[in-house]
C-alpha cells in the first residue's frame, strides 16, 4: 500500500477550491464582475473577481514608485522655533538616528516597513505586470513565481498607512513645542498608501489561474 | 455535518495560488506555482505558543520601561512609556488621538494576545464550541495586529526630529525595542496559526495527524 503511494505522483485537481481558513471544498464557480465567494461554513473570502481594477493596476503602481521616490528624499516634517531654530527629518534620516541611538533592531524594522518592502512589493508587482503579462516573456520560472509569493509574503509587512498615522501623532505632539511644516514627502507618502492600497487590490494568483482576465502561462 | 474538507478528500491547497492537488507526498511542491505542500501549516501549535510566549514576555518590558526620553537643553529630563505617552494627549485636550493611541498601543497588542492563547488552547482541547465565532476573531486579530506599529513610528519621528542643540533633544527608550518585538511576536504569531485546525475536530478523526504536518 505504502509502496503504492509512493509511486503515484501528484495530480491537479481542476475546478475546485478549498477555503483556506477551514479547509471546506467548493467547486470554483464562475464570478461576475466584481462578485465575492464566500465560505459557507466560517466566512472567509473564497475568491474574488478583480477583472475592474486590474487594467488600473500597473499605472497606479508606477505612479506609486514616483510618490515612493518623493516621499524618501524630502523632509516629512519641519520644526521651526521662535528663537530661530530650525530642523526637519527625512526618513532615511529618521531612521539613522535610532541606528546612532544603539536601537538597531527597531531602526531595522522601521527601515524594513516603510522602506525597503514597500519598493519590494512595487518593483516585484511591475515586473509581474510587464514581462510576463504585457510582453509575453516569462523568463526563468523561478523570478516569476518568487515575485508572486514575495508579494503575498510582504503584504502585512508594508506599514506605510500605519507609518502615516504616526506621522498624524507625532505632528500633533510637537505642535505644543514649536511650529510644525509638513513637509513635502508627508503628502508623498498619503499618495503612496493610498496607491498602495489600489495596488494590492492585485492578487498574484491571478497569473496561475487562467479564469481571473488574463490569458494563462505559457508551459 | 457533511462539509467535504480537502483533507478528507486526500487533497491539499497550496498556500501561494490555492490550485489543489491529489495524492501529495512530504516535501512536494506546488506544480504551479512551486511553494511548499503542507496539508496544515506545519508545526503551527509549537511555532504559534512559542511566539505567544516569547510576546508574553516581551509585553511586561515593553510597558514598564520609557519608550522616549525627552532631554530639553534647560530642566529636567522626561521618561515617557506607552501609558504616559497616551496620558499625555488625554490631558492635553486631544481625546481622539489618545483613543487612536490607547486602542493601537494597549487594547490590540492585549486583545491579540488574549485571543491567541485562547485560539490556541481551543484547539488543543478539541473544542467544537463557538467555532464561527473564533474563525471571526482570527480574521480581526490577522488585520488589527500591524497598527501596534504606530508608537515605533511616532518615536523614530520624534527622534528624528528632535537633535536640536540648544533646545531638546529625544532619545528612544528600551521599551521601544520590546514594544516592537511585541508587534512583530504576535504578527508572525498570528502567521503561524492555522485556522483550519480549529475546524479539524469537527471531523471524525479529530485531527490527530493533521497537527505537525
Amino acid at each position: 500500500m505504502k509502496d503504492n503511494l509512493n509511486k503515484l505522483t501528484m495530480r491537479e485537481v481542476p475546478g475546485l477550491i478549498a477555503c483556506e481558513e477551514c479547509d471546506a471544498v467548493y467547486r470554483r464557480l464562475a464570478l461576475g464582475r466584481s462578485e465575492v465567494a464566500f465560505c459557507r461554513r466560517c466566512g472567509a473570502e473564497l475568491e474574488r473577481d478583480r477583472r475592474a481594477q486590474r487594467r488600473h493596476v500597473l499605472p497606479l503602481a508606477i505612479a506609486g514608485l514616483c510618490m515612493y521616490l518623493v516621499a524618501n528624499v524630502f523632509p516629512i516634517l519641519e520644526l521651526e522655533l521662535r528663537s530661530g531654530l530650525f530642523s526637519q527629518a527625512t526618513l532615511i534620516g529618521s531612521v539613522r538616528s535610532l541606528r546612532g541611538e544603539g536601537m538597531l533592531f527597531v531602526a531595522l524594522l522601521v527601515l524594513a516597513t516603510t522602506i525597503l518592502f514597500p519598493l519590494i512589493q512595487l518593483l516585484a508587482l511591475i515586473y509581474l505586470l510587464t514581462f510576463p503579462i504585457r510582453f509575453r516573456r516569462f523568463g526563468h520560472p523561478t523570478t516569476f513565481n518568487l515575485s508572486g509569493r514575495l508579494i503575498q509574503v510582504l503584504r502585512p509587512w508594508v506599514m506605510v498607512e500605519v507609518f502615516l498615522l504616526g506621522v498624524i501623532v507625532a505632528f500633533v505632539k510637537l505642535t505644543s513645542m514649536a511650529t510644525v511644516l509638513p513637509g513635502i514627502a508627508l503628502w508623498a507618502f498619503g499618495a503612496l498608501a493610498f496607491l498602495l492600497t489600489a495596488v494590492f487590490s492585485f492578487d498574484p494568483r491571478c497569473l496561475y489561474i487562467s479564469r481571473c482576465g488574463y490569458k494563462k502561462q505559457g508551459k | 455535518m457533511s462539509v467535504k474538507t480537502a483533507a478528507k478528500l486526500g487533497m491539499v491547497s497550496c498556500p501561494h495560488c490555492a490550485t489543489l492537488w491529489e495524492d501529495v507526498k512530504a516535501h512536494d511542491r506546488c506544480g504551479r506555482c512551486g511553494a511548499g505542500l503542507h496539508l496544515r501549516k506545519p508545526d503551527s501549535l509549537r511555532r504559534t505558543w512559542a511566539l505567544v510566549i516569547a510576546a508574553y514576555i516581551m509585553y511586561v518590558p515593553a510597558n514598564i520601561l520609557p519608550v522616549m526620553i525627552t532631554v530639553p537643553f534647560l530642566g529636567k529630563e522626561q521618561q515617557d512609556t506607552i501609558m504616559s505617552g497616551i496620558i499625555y494627549f488625554w490631558n492635553s485636550g486631544s481625546w481622539g488621538l489618545a483613543l487612536i493611541v490607547f486602542t493601537a498601543s494597549f487594547l490590540v497588542p492585549l486583545f491579540k494576545l488574549a485571543v491567541l492563547t485562547q485560539l490556541l488552547i481551543a484547539v488543543q482541547d478539541h473544542s467544537k464550541r463557538h467555532l464561527l465565532l473564533r474563525a471571526k476573531l482570527y480574521r480581526v486579530i490577522a488585520v488589527i495586529g500591524r497598527w501596534s506599529m504606530l508608537d515605533v513610528f511616532v518615536v523614530t519621528l520624534m527622534t528624528g526630529l528632535i537633535q536640536i542643540k540648544g533646545f531638546a533633544t529625544v532619545h528612544p527608550g528600551e521599551g521601544i525595542a520590546a514594544f516592537a518585538a511585541v508587534v512583530v511576536l504576535t504578527m508572525l504569531a498570528s502567521i503561524s496559526f492555522d485556522p483550519r485546525l480549529m475546524w479539524d475536530v469537527t471531523e471524525h478523526d479529530p485531527g490527530r495527524s493533521h497537527e505537525s504536518r
